[in-house]
Formats: C-alpha cells, sequence, structure tokens
C-alpha cells in the first residue's frame, strides 16, 4: 500500500510550520510520530496534499516538573514517556498506559502529542489526561493558547487544534501528596484498541477521604469520556467498597460504547464498571503509598 | 523528489526520492537490500523491522524522507559476511526459525532489547518482541534464543540450546 503523492516539508522552526499550515490549509497535515497518519494515507483514507513534518522543530520532545506543573511536549514519545523519570516516580500511569499502546516499536515512533491530537477515543492518552486534568498547549500565528481536555475533544477526529494551529504541549497540575493513578484497558491482543479503558487519578487525606479524583474512559463514547458522575460521588466523601463500586456503577451507565467485534454494548458496560472499580483501588493502593 | 542522504550499515547514500516512498521500499529496492521484510504491511507483524538511528521500527510505516540524516541498521548490517552476531547464532542454534520469514524483524528488534536491557527476562522478552508475530516456531524456541545471545553478549555461560518442539 502506497500514500498518494504529496509535498513535503520538514521546517526548523514553529513559526515556519505554522506560516506553512496558514499557506496550505486544510490541505496540509502535521506528521510527528506518523504511526495514526501514515496507515491512513496508505489505506487513502488521508490524502494530504502537503505533509509538514515537525520532527526538525527543536524542544517540542521533553518531560520536566516545571511551576508546580508536569510539562510533556507534543513530540514525546511513548517510549520516552514509559522511561521517563516521571513514570519511575508518582506518574506509574505513564507505565501502565505505555505498555498498552501498540508496541515496541510504534512507541518508539508514537508521540503523545499525535495521540491526543488525532482525536480518536479509541486512542488511550485521552482518558489519561482526564483523570490528570490536563491542559493541552496549542500554538498559532498569535502564539500559545491553553485549552481545557474538557474542551479540547469535539467528536470523531475532531479537536480544538485549528487547521493552522499545532498541538505543541500537555501539562497537569502536580497532585497533593497521597495521590495516586493508574490505567488499564481490556484488549484482545496486543495493539488493539481497548474493549474498554479506564485511567484514574485519586488523592486521599489520611481519614481516607477522597480529596480529588478524575477518572477518564477509553473507546466506550464516541469521544473520550469524562465519568463525571462517578467522580461526584466519591469526592469529599470517606471511601468504602461499597462507595467505589457505586461509583464503577455509575461510569457504566454513563458510557455510550458501540457494539462490534470486541463485544456487545450490555459486556463492555460491564468491563467499564469492571475496570473503574479495579482502577480506582489501584490509585488508592498508590495513593497510600504516597505519603 | 527530495534530495536524501542515509547512512545505512556504515555506508552513507545519496537519492533522489518521492516523499510517499516508503522507508522498507527504499531498502529493498532502491538499495537493493531484501534481508528486511515486508510481511502485513500495517505496522502488525513486525518483519519490517530495521533500527533507525538504534531504535527499532517497522519501516513499512516510516517514510523513506524522515531518514534523511539519519543512521539505518538492516539484518545486513550486523555481522560481517561470513560471520554471524551473537542474535543469528543463537536463532542458528536454538532452532529458532522455521521459515525465516520474521526472523531478521525478530533479530532487529531483539538487537535493541538486549541493547536496552542485556539479561532480560522471559517476560521482558515476551513483551519486547510483542511487535514481531512468527507464525510457526510457538515463539519457545526464539525467546531461547535471545537469551543465548544475551548470554553469549555478557560473556556469561551458554544456555542449553536443546530445542523445543510444541
Amino acid at each position: 500500500m502506497i500514500p498518494a503523492p504529496f509535498d513535503y516539508s520538514a521546517p526548523g522552526s514553529l513559526e515556519e510550520a505554522i506560516s506553512l499550515l496558514k499557506e496550505h490549509g486544510d490541505d496540509a497535515k502535521i506528521l510527528a510520530g506518523g504511526h495514526s497518519l501514515i496507515p491512513m494515507m496508505k489505506l487513502r483514507l488521508a490524502e494530504p496534499e502537503h505533509l509538514i513534518d515537525i520532527n526538525n522543530i527543536p524542544g517540542l520532545s521533553y518531560v520536566k516538573e516545571e511551576d508546580g506543573k508536569l510539562k510533556i511536549g507534543a513530540l514525546t514519545t511513548e517510549t520516552e514517556l514509559e522511561y521517563s523519570a516521571a513514570a519511575e516516580g508518582r506518574f506509574p500511569i505513564f507505565k501502565d498506559v505505555s505498555k498498552l499502546i501498540a508496541d515496541p516499536q510504534v512507541r518508539n515512533l508514537g508521540t503523545i502529542g499525535g495521540n491526543i491530537a488525532h482525536g480518536d477515543a479509541a486512542n488511550d492518552h485521552p482518558a489519561v489526561m482526564m483523570a490528570l486534568n490536563a491542559e493541552v498547549e496549542i500554538t498559532g500565528e498569535n502564539g500559545a493558547r491553553m485549552v481545557g481536555i474538557d474542551d479540547f475533544f469535539f467528536g470523531f477526529y475532531m479537536t480544538a487544534v485549528q487547521p493552522n494551529e499545532i498541538l505543541t504541549g500537555i501539562q497537569f497540575p502536580l497532585p497533593p501528596k497521597g495521590t495516586g493513578n493508574a490505567y488499564h484497558k481490556l484488549e484482545r491482543k496486543v495493539g488493539d484498541y481497548a474493549t474498554a479503558g479506564v485511567a484514574v487519578q485519586i488523592s486521599v487525606d489520611s481519614n481516607n477521604v477522597c480529596t480529588n479524583v478524575g477518572i477518564g474512559l477509553t473507546n466506550v463514547n464516541p469521544k473520550p469520556l469524562r465519568a463525571k458522575r462517578s467522580e461526584d460521588h466519591l469526592k469529599g466523601k470517606v471511601l468504602s467498597p461499597d462507595l467505589i463500586q457505586e461509583a464503577a456503577q455509575m461510569a457504566s451507565e454513563d458510557c455510550s460504547p458501540s457494539p462490534d467485534l470486541r463485544g456487545s454494548e450490555e459486556y463492555k458496560r460491564a468491563m467499564v464498571g469492571v475496570l473503574t472499580k479495579r482502577m480506582i483501588n489501584k490509585a488508592l493502593e498508590r495513593a497510600k503509598a504516597d505519603y | 523528489m527530495k534530495n536524501i542522504t542515509v547512512k545505512i550499515n556504515g555506508e552513507e547514500k545519496t537519492l533522489d526520492i518521492e516523499p510517499r516512498l516508503l522507508l522498507v521500499h527504499l531498502i529493498r529496492e532502491n538499495l537493493s537490500m531484501t534481508g528486511t521484510h515486508i510481511g502485513c504491511d500495517t505496522s502488525s507483524c513486525g518483519a519490517c523491522t530495521v533500527l533507525l538511528d538504534g531504535k527499532s521500527v517497522k519501516s513499512c510505516t516510516v517514510l523513506a524522507v524522515q531518514a534523511h540524516g539519519k543512521e539505518i541498521t538492516t539484518i545486513e548490517g550486523i555481522a560481517a559476511p561470513g560471520e554471524m552476531h551473537p542474535l543469528q547464532e543463537g536463532f542458528k542454534e536454538n532452532h529458532g526459525l522455521h521459515c525465516g520469514f520474521c526472523t531478521p524483524g525478530m533479530i532487529m528488534r531483539g538487537m535493541e532489547l538486549l541493547e536496552r536491557n542485556p539479561n532480560p527476562t522471559e517476560d521482558e522478552i515476551r513483551w519486547g518482541i510483542s511487535g514481531n508475530l512468527c507464525r510457526c516456531t510457538g515463539y519457545n524456541n526464539i525467546v531461547k534464543a535471545i537469551q543465548y545471545a544475551g548470554a553469549k553478549m555478557r560473556g556469561d555461560e551458554l544456555p542449553d540450546t536443546e530445542p523445543e518442539f510444541v
């Protein structure tokens, strides 16, 4: 399978990339890791006339703590994230998620920015970023703007990134002590999209009261979904197995999975319930070790 | 057309190519190195795995222009003619291949795996080659082949090479 012909440029600066985007408008696509875009181009589901490779732009690959936030550059690969100090430290969720994204070779090139900018509810990072309450940095000709993750996904392949803009980074607040996070997806085999996936970040105080929680769901809704009712059910309450079970039940009720080869709607809802409960408990275990 | 320069197996090559040319086609057709195989052509099977600046990638899902200024290593470049890399020896000694189609990709993936983790556990090897499909061996002898190569590269005592048939 060979992509349709296109023009290729590899600008050395963001300014140059944005002016190329402005020049070519909807006919241009940004190439980061290429592991969503190139397969689509080979299948001719995408036929951009201009491909703007941003890999020569310096300064877009990093994982760093700054101003009380964890900041991740758009070109950071899944492998870099998996082996980052953040993943070894307070964000084991990155190890959970990286291991389940495609396979090692794909993770060597696939980027976190591309995973999110693709706007696919079947991708894993959108749910993780919802759990972590991320903000997305989008750069255009007038500089960078920040968009909250809840206002980022509009629908299938549709995001807040406009045709003359580039997703340049992700950031989220460093959580207080007593915070844990976890992700798991049910997949049929390595490299599969999730049958269902659940990301959780939870903070607890010394009285086992949930002070904050984020829960994101993968591939069980037309766009990435925050389990809002489940979060509200847990916040401010003393955590108990019954309370967690109720929150998990709410997540399974509030999603809208489509039946497909991975399972029926009923099965997927049941799996959302199971995974939500497990991930709350796993994140909670990590939170208790975080004091 | 784009003019690119790549270093493949230590040798520098400059070519004019169409931007849509895939890296695997550059290697097999433009540079006539057919050790790198095309299996699924959808970045699932790993038969086309090569090293790009030392990182294992699936060359069916990389554009040749993306390799501009980079170093490519294929199965042809891991040992001198007439000699074997420890991974090649491991596959030979442990019956790690039947038809051989997946082998170049398995070995190139094994290169990075052992580079990153010189003494992997069986579980780490199985996760490490999870992007490479073999339809003959049942994987057991491939895992043993990589363990053998790891031992050889570390200078440890070589493990038993009695092949397992499943």
